[in-house]
Formats: C-alpha cells, structure tokens, sequence
C-alpha cells in the first residue's frame, strides 16, 4: 500500500511543482513549451524499453519494438523541433 | 525501487527536469532548459534500464528499434519546413499516444503475474487515454496539414455516439477486473477509444484548433502518467504529470483568450455552417490588389477616387507609429517575410514599429511567435495584447495582416454573437487601419467584422503575399 502512496505524492507534487513553473511561461514561448512537453510526455519510453527487460514472446517482442520506436520518435522529434524553434528566436 | 539512494537519483533528475521548464522564461534560457530536460530524460531512461537490465536476447531489437527510430525522427525534425510545425507537433503528439496505449497492453497482456486492481485500473486510463489521443492528434495533424477540412465535421448523431462511446469504454474497462487473461478487454477499450479520440477531435476545427492542440498535450502527460503507475516508475509519472499540468494551463490559457469555457469549445458550439474566411485552396489565387473588391461601405466621400494602395501607401510613408497585428491568414499565406521586410523598411524610415499579436491568433499556442521568429523579427518587438492594447490610441497606422476575429470590435460592442465578451485588439482606435486581408468575409466565428466599414480603414483583400509586395513597391 505504500507504494501507491509514494505514487499519489510524486503524481500531486509534480502537478503542483509543474503548474506552478508553467504558469509563468511567456506567451511568446508557448509553442517551444508545448513542443517541449510533448517530448517530455514521450517518457513512455521508459516503460517501453523496460518491457524488454523480461521474456516476451514474438507478438509481444513486436509490439513492444513498436512502442519503443514511437516513443523515440516523440522524444527525440520533439526535442530536436523545439530546439531549432528556440535557434530562431533573435535579439537584435 | 524504494531505498533512500534509489530515492535521492529520482529526486535529482526530477529537479532536473524542472530546472530545465522554469528557464522558458525568455528564448535563450529556454534553449538552455531544452537540453537540459533532454538530458534528464536521458538519464531517467539510463537509470531504469540500470535497475532492470534489457534480458541479452531482447537487447537487439531494442536498440534497433531505438537508433532507427531517433535517426528517423530527427532527420525530420531537423528537415521540416517550420509552417509545417503545428501539423508536426500534433503527429508527434499521437506517436506518444500510441507508444502509452501499446505499453500498457503488452505489460497487462504479457502476463508476468496477476496484475492488482491499481495497476488494472491504472492500464485502462493509459490504453484509453494513449488510444484517444492518438486517434484525435492524427486528426488534429491532418487538419493543421490540410489534407483533412479544417472545419468542423459533425456526423449525425455525434453526441449520442461520443455518449455510447464513453459507456462501451466503461463497460470495456470493467471487464479488465474480471479473472482471466484481460487482453481482449484491453484491446476492445483500445478500439472503442481510438473511435471517441476521431469523433472528438474530428468535431473542434478551425480557430478553436490551439484548444484542442493543447488538450491533447495534457491528455498524452496523462496517459504517461499512468503508464508510470503501471510499472510503478516514479520518474515516468512525475515527467506525465508535469506534461499534463503544462497541457492543462495552455488550455484554459486559450479558453479564456477566447472567452470560451473549455465545454463549449468540445462540444463545438455553433458548429456547422460557419463560413470560413479564407481556406488554403483559394488562397493562391494570383490576381490581387491592381483591383481590390470594393469596401462594403464606401465610407470616404473626401477622397474617392484615389485607390486604396496609394493611400496605404501614403499612410505609411507619413506614420510615426505602427502596430503590426499578424493572424491565421497570415500564415496561409506565407506572408511572414513580405510583412518583416515591409516593418523595417519603414523603421529604416524612422517610424516606430511593434508587433501585437493575439493569444489565439494562429493554430496552435504561440503560432504567430514562432513565424515571425522565422523571419528574424526581434522577439523584444512582439507584445502581447494586454500589454499594447492602450497603445493603439496613439498609433498612427495598424497594419493588420490575416487577422479578423482577433481585431473585431464586435466582441466588444455587440452582444449575443459568438465573440461577444472576447477580449481583442483595439486596432480600430488607431489613426488608421490597413487591411491585409483575403477578402471582407467575416473570420472562423461568422461574425461579420464592422472594423471594415469605418472611415478610417484602408482595405487591400487579396492574397496578402501579394498585397505586401505591391505596398514594397509603391514605398521604394
């Protein structure tokens, strides 16, 4: 029971530690933020390769292949895209 | 998992990752932040695959999977043209969607030992969550692309089925619980969610699309989230639930720049039969301003005959303050350059020149930003409505550029329309107001825009592109 407990507290105190940084987010700095969020919701990809960790048979190994290639291309899109994005806000 | 140094590194990359987010306060931190969430993800993946060592016979195909993929990916991302972005960010956004719902089925159906009611229920959420979301983001990406009409589609019956879908889900759900293998369970709840995320993103078009961009955001944090409870993975569930907290704000951000509540935008309102003020097909029509439309109202009885881009022009020449305001059309039709290159020109001049530009104006949270970034304008030049709004008064001429609803003074002055009670800009109280527009129809709300008719508006409808070009020219 523990466990679910220390998961309720990280899940509550990231929410609130996160909505608190968020809020003061520039709007000019909206789609980085959001492009960069979506890469950091692409953690999946932790689990994904986790599942590679135990036996799997065939069907599974494939399917598990599958979500590791989908997260890596979130993850890595998503932080390469917001980065060019960033590059191009200047300063005269 | 629970021991004080496992405990203290999950700690560490968690401050990480949050020191990276609370640098997006100006676009260098932000570049810096970028990395450095970068690299907390990096070391979250590094730290759990530290714990759980790959079995030698999986490792291949996994690091397969992996290189092909961030090769994949990043040649893309490297590559993509950047008005292709918001289509690219909704894609993106569905692949992780798909990654969670996939995840959760082969952990739940895998079967390693009888999965408890937590992780039960919590593999439901992520499969239907990760279901939805994909199924709603690849028609968010299609519409933003234009392969798909950008309006909003209603099927007969859309509430009712959305209703029965949510029910079937439920009941789908339930099933998980029940002793045996729930495979088959997961995978009915995945099939009737990728339906509910199509018929609920198929339904929000147009200029509420940054609402629906950013909700989807949340909702793959969400489902990340509870794919970390799945597998019990403290770092997995902090970094879904920041994503989802940051959704979350960009979403009630763009409802209330709306004046809308977030319910009124999902269930579509006054959906259909909304006239669209210009769609990407007839965009590229190439004959412009050598014959504009006439103005509704032909309100300058003082001066008739001269032609609208000669007094534009002249305007222009004699201002010493302009407010430029960039919206959707602006985007259409690649006009970013052609605006940019207009504003310095006359700031070479003397004048004083600031961008405004409209929480909402554009397709996703912060669109016109990230164009007009493109095209080197100054980031210390582009102001937000609350900040610039008083300035319009003692502006000699606002250049708007594709914006309509953003500008409309109806949503002030006019009660009982769709806009009425939105803030806008206040364009109509500068000395006068260039209208780069497409043409006089009215913008996604269907309210007809009186800005049009007032004495001091100069109408130049046609292909913005063009119309710039031609002002250029008139001014060298």
């Amino acid at each position: 029971m523990s466990d679910i407990l220390v998961m309720l507290v990280v899940f509550a105190a990231s929410s609130a530690i996160g909505y608190a940084m968020i809020s003061k987010v520039p709007q000019r700095l909206h789609t980085p933020l959001m492009s960069m969020t979506n890469a950091i919701s692409a953690s999946t990809i932790i689990a994904a390769l986790l599942l590679f960790s135990s036996k799997l048979d065939s069907p599974h190994k494939v399917l598990a292949a599958a979500a590791v290639a989908l997260a890596a291309f979130n993850v890595v899109g998503g932080f390469t895209v917001t980065g060019r994005m960033l590059k191009m806000f200047k300063k005269q | 998992m629970n021991n004080a140094a496992n405990i203290a590194v999950d700690i560490a990359i968690i401050l990480v990752l949050i020191a990276g987010i609370s640098r997006f306060r100006t676009p260098s931190g932000a570049r810096f932040g970028n990395a450095m969430a970068a690299l907390a993800l990096l070391f979250a993946v590094a730290v759990a695959l530290y714990r759980n060592p790959m079995l030698s016979s999986n490792a291949a195909l996994a690091a397969f999977a992996l290189a092909a993929s961030s090769l994949a990916a990043w040649r893309v991302s490297a590559k993509v043209n950047m008005t292709r972005i918001p289509s690219l960010v909704a894609f993106q956004n569905g692949a992780g969607g798909l990654a969670a719902l996939l995840v959760a089925i082969v952990e739940m159906s895998g079967a390693r030992s009888a999965p408890g009611a937590i992780a039960s229920a919590a593999a439901a959420v992520s499969v239907s969550l990760g279901a939805a979301t994909f199924s709603g983001s690849m028609i968010a990406s299609l519409k933003l692309a234009g392969k798909i009409r950008q309006t909003p589609t209603v099927v007969p019956g859309h509430n009712i089925a959305l209703l029965f879908l949510s029910a079937a889900c439920a009941a789908a759900a339930a099933l998980m619980f029940a002793p045996g293998d729930p495979t088959s369970a997961l995978v009915s709840l995945a099939f009737l969610s990728l339906a509910f995320g199509a018929l609920f993103s198929i339904r929000i078009g147009g200029a509420d699309m940054p609402v629906l961009i950013s909700f989807l955001n949340a909702a793959t944090g969400m489902a990340a989230a509870f794919c970390g409870i799945v597998i019990q993975n403290r770092l997995l569930i902090a970094c879904g639930a920041v994503v989802a907290s940051s959704g979350f704000i960009l979403t009630m951000v763009m409802c209330r720049a709306m004046n809308r509540s977030l319910m009124n935008i999902i269930v579509g309102g006054k959906a259909p039969a909304r006239p669209q003020a210009s769609s990407p097909a007839t965009v590229s029509s190439p004959e412009t301003t050598a014959a504009p439309p006439a103005p509704v109202a032909a309100s300058q009885p003082e001066q008739p005959e001269t032609d609208p881009l000669s007094r534009a022009a002249d305007a222009l020449r004699a201002a010493k303050k302009l407010i430029v305001i960039p919206g959707y059309g602006m985007a259409i039709a690649q006009a970013q350059s052609e605006t940019v290159a207009l504003a310095g020109m006359l700031e070479q001049a003397g004048t004083e020149v600031k961008y405004a530009v409209h929480p909402v104006a554009g397709r996703m949270p912060g669109h016109m930003h990230v164009l007009l970034a493109e095209a080197d304008v100054d980031y210390d030049k582009l102001f937000e409505m609350d900040d610039i709004n008083a300035e319009f008064a003692e502006t000699d001429v606002a250049l708007i550029v594709g914006a309509c609803d953003v500008v409309n003074p109806a949503a002030k002055e006019k009660e009982g329309t769709p806009i009425s009670g939105m803030p806008v800009l206040n364009a109509g109280d500068a000395r006068s107001v260039i209208v780069c527009n497409f043409d006089d129809k009215p913008g996604y709300s269907g309210v007809p825009n009186p800005l049009y008719e007032r004495p001091n508006a100069i109408l130049l409808f046609g292909d913005a592109k063009t119309t710039l070009a031609s002002l250029i020219a008139k001014l060298q």
